[in-house]
């Protein structure tokens, strides 16, 4: 299931403002990879070039190369629908559709797209809420509202409709910052989890959070407000918070920057 | 409510304050004093002792609670005393209005009049009712919204989702003046497109036709505003599962937004259900039920309760029938209006645990 992402050379544009300028790194299947950096260094934007969703900003365009196994992502002639099926995401705030009941939202990927099996559908609906750990605490109310959930608990709802459609990649992009130390704690639990399965990929600003979480770390930075962020290196997460070989990374990390 | 006889005691956080009953008091007394005035300077009008009531109110309101209470409490109170006689002066004219139409629309309306035309009946005769007027705006108002919800709402669900540039500006531009389009004028140019150029006779669908340019408007603004309030996170959430755009729209905007469209879109049809200019243009009427709206003029409930009265000089039958047919009239869109409150409580997203 979980695929490899290789990124080269990758430029992301908002209209003609360059927001992020020539990243390159491979993401390993089955692993955590988290993006850390100070705000507006392009970390979300990064994640949203993975699976096309930069480019429904208006004035969001990309140059530049993401294979997937050994697709290109933005090749000629691929269609952004498929490739989000193929690259799940997960939003700051949880987002559950609100005319949804609890059932719905979980199905409401295979559900809108029209391609599944009324029987199979329920076995989806709780494998799906069962692994993002959720099941016990909702199954006897499926047909409440999704938004009558707590904070954390719709964040788990989210994670549970992104699985359900069985991507390759989890994008998550900083899922924690709206939720209570313990929501964090169970959606970290669940990272660990999920990554048996899925190659995943967290924004945090949180770099506890990025340490407890992730295998490696990147970190971005830009130079000045204005100019475009840029991946400052990638790295196995424990080198980077011990030793990490550029000199802004020890800065952030430790809290001496800027 | 002793706190008014306690002026020694000054605390810096409990000054004098008057009475709770001290506005109904005001008000009571400012409205004994504009009667009194009014006596007195031997006004006739019904309205005059209310206006003098209501600046009396505020300057006495202020008056004494500046003297007791200060200055902040005292302009407080006039701001509170102003929302008052500005809600009642909105609230006056629109009770007698509801008042006046039912006390004198009862008096013939039944379901002989609602089910019954003026085919035999003369203008100064009792009886006769009201079913081809009732069936004719029906009808004109049902082809009008047939035709002006679908365009309404996917001109804005274009401009909302996918418009970008120029020919949104200019959709919107021209949204915009068409929202300013006298009535007279919608009716004018399909008279003259329809009747003059095309040769076409009287019939409720060129009134429809008109009444559709009226509707349209309202229809795409009211839209418009209730699909920009569905947060982009939903639809972000949506694409991301892989769903291709039109279907979160369909699926994820609209029934968002349902409840809100629902309420414009009977808002508009209440607007147009009222129009008169176009339709003595296009439709003129008819005593005879004439169940075809594309053919020969039709009645409608504006006509009919504007010739009934025309006919009747203000008294006998045709006054009446006059008055019924404005109840029914506001009657209907009363409903419409109920309607759609309930659809969009009914539709609203759910928040219940």
């Amino acid at each position: 299931m979980a695929k490899r992402i290789d990124v080269s050379g990758l430029n992301a544009y908002y209209g003609s403002f360059l927001a992020i300028e020539d990243i390159s790194m491979t993401i390993e299947p089955r692993s955590v990879t988290a993006f850390i950096g100070p705000s507006g260094c392009g970390k979300s934007t990064f994640l949203r070039t993975l699976n096309r969703m930069h480019e429904v900003t208006p004035g969001g365009r990309v140059e530049g190369k993401v294979m997937l196994d050994d697709e290109n992502l933005y090749g000629a002639g691929v269609d952004p629908v498929s490739v989000r099926r193929e690259v799940g995401m997960v939003f700051q705030r949880p987002n559950p559709f609100p005319t949804m009941s609890v059932y719905d939202n979980v199905a409401a990927g295979l559900k809108l797209n029209g391609s599944y099996k009324k029987s199979e559908l329920d076995d989806i609906v709780e494998r799906s809420l069962k692994g993002a750990n959720l099941w016990n605490e909702v199954k006897d109310r499926l047909n409440k509202p999704g938004s009558g959930l707590s904070g954390g608990q719709q964040q788990r709802l989210c994670i549970a409709r992104a699985i359900a459609v069985e991507p390759n990649v989890l994008l998550m992009d900083e899922p924690c910052s709206a939720l209570d130390p313990i929501s964090t704690l169970a959606i970290e639990d669940l990272i660990g989890e999920l990554k048996e399965r899925f190659t995943i990929v967290i924004v945090t600003h949180n770099m506890q959070q990025a340490a407890r979480v992730s295998d490696r770390t990147a970190f971005f930075n830009l130079a000045a407000v204005g100019q475009p962020g840029k991946l400052i290196e990638i790295d196995e997460t424990e080198r980077i918070f011990s030793n990490p070989s550029v000199q802004a990374t020890e800065d952030y990390i430790s809290g001496r920057f800027g | 409510m002793s706190h008014a006889t306690l002026p020694d005691r000054r605390s810096s956080l409990r000054g004098a304050s008057l009475p709770k009953w001290f506005p109904w008091a005001a008000a009571a007394g400012s409205i004994a004093l504009g009667l009194g005035i009014s006596a007195a300077a031997g006004l006739q009008s019904d309205i005059q002792w209310g206006l003098i009531a209501a600046v009396l109110f505020v300057i006495g309101t202020y008056a004494v609670a500046s003297k007791v209470e200060g200055r902040r409490q005292a302009k407080d109170r006039v701001a509170t005393s102003l929302v008052w006689v500005a809600f009642i002066l909105a609230v006056v004219p629109l009770a007698s209005l509801v008042y006046e139409t039912v006390k004198r629309g009862v008096k013939v309306l039944d379901g002989y009049f609602l089910s019954h035309s003026m085919g035999v009946v003369g203008d100064a005769e009792p009886g006769g009712g009201i079913y081809h007027a009732l069936l004719g705006t029906l009808q004109q108002v049902g082809i009008a919204t047939a035709i002006a919800v679908p365009v309404g709402v996917l001109t804005a669900i274009y401009l909302v989702e996918y418009g970008r540039g120029k020919l949104a500006r200019a959709v919107t531009f021209f949204v915009d003046v068409m929202t300013g389009i006298p009535s007279i004028v919608a009716g004018l140019f399909i008279l003259s497109i329809w009747i003059v150029t095309f040769g076409m006779g009287q019939s409720g669908f060129a009134g429809a036709m008109a009444l559709t340019i009226l509707m349209l408007p309202t229809v795409v603004r009211s839209t418009e505003e209730m699909l920009k309030l569905v947060p982009n996170e939903l639809r972000e959430a949506s694409l991301a599962l892989g769903v291709p755009k039109w279907r979160t729209i369909l699926k994820v905007v609209l029934p968002t937004s349902i409840g809100g469209i629902a309420t414009g879109v009977m808002l508009s049809i209440a607007r147009i259900t009222g129009e008169t200019a176009p339709l003595l243009m296009l439709v003129w009427t008819t005593p005879w039920i004439n169940a075809n709206p594309f053919d020969g003029p039709q009645g409608s409930l504006p006509v009919y309760i504007y010739l009934q009265y025309q006919s009747s000089a203000g008294v006998g039958p045709g006054y009446d029938r006059a008055w019924a047919g404005a109840l029914t009239l506001i009657a209907f869109i009363m409903i419409l209006n109920l309607a759609a409150r309930g659809i969009a409580r009914w539709k609203a997203p759910k928040t219940g645990r």
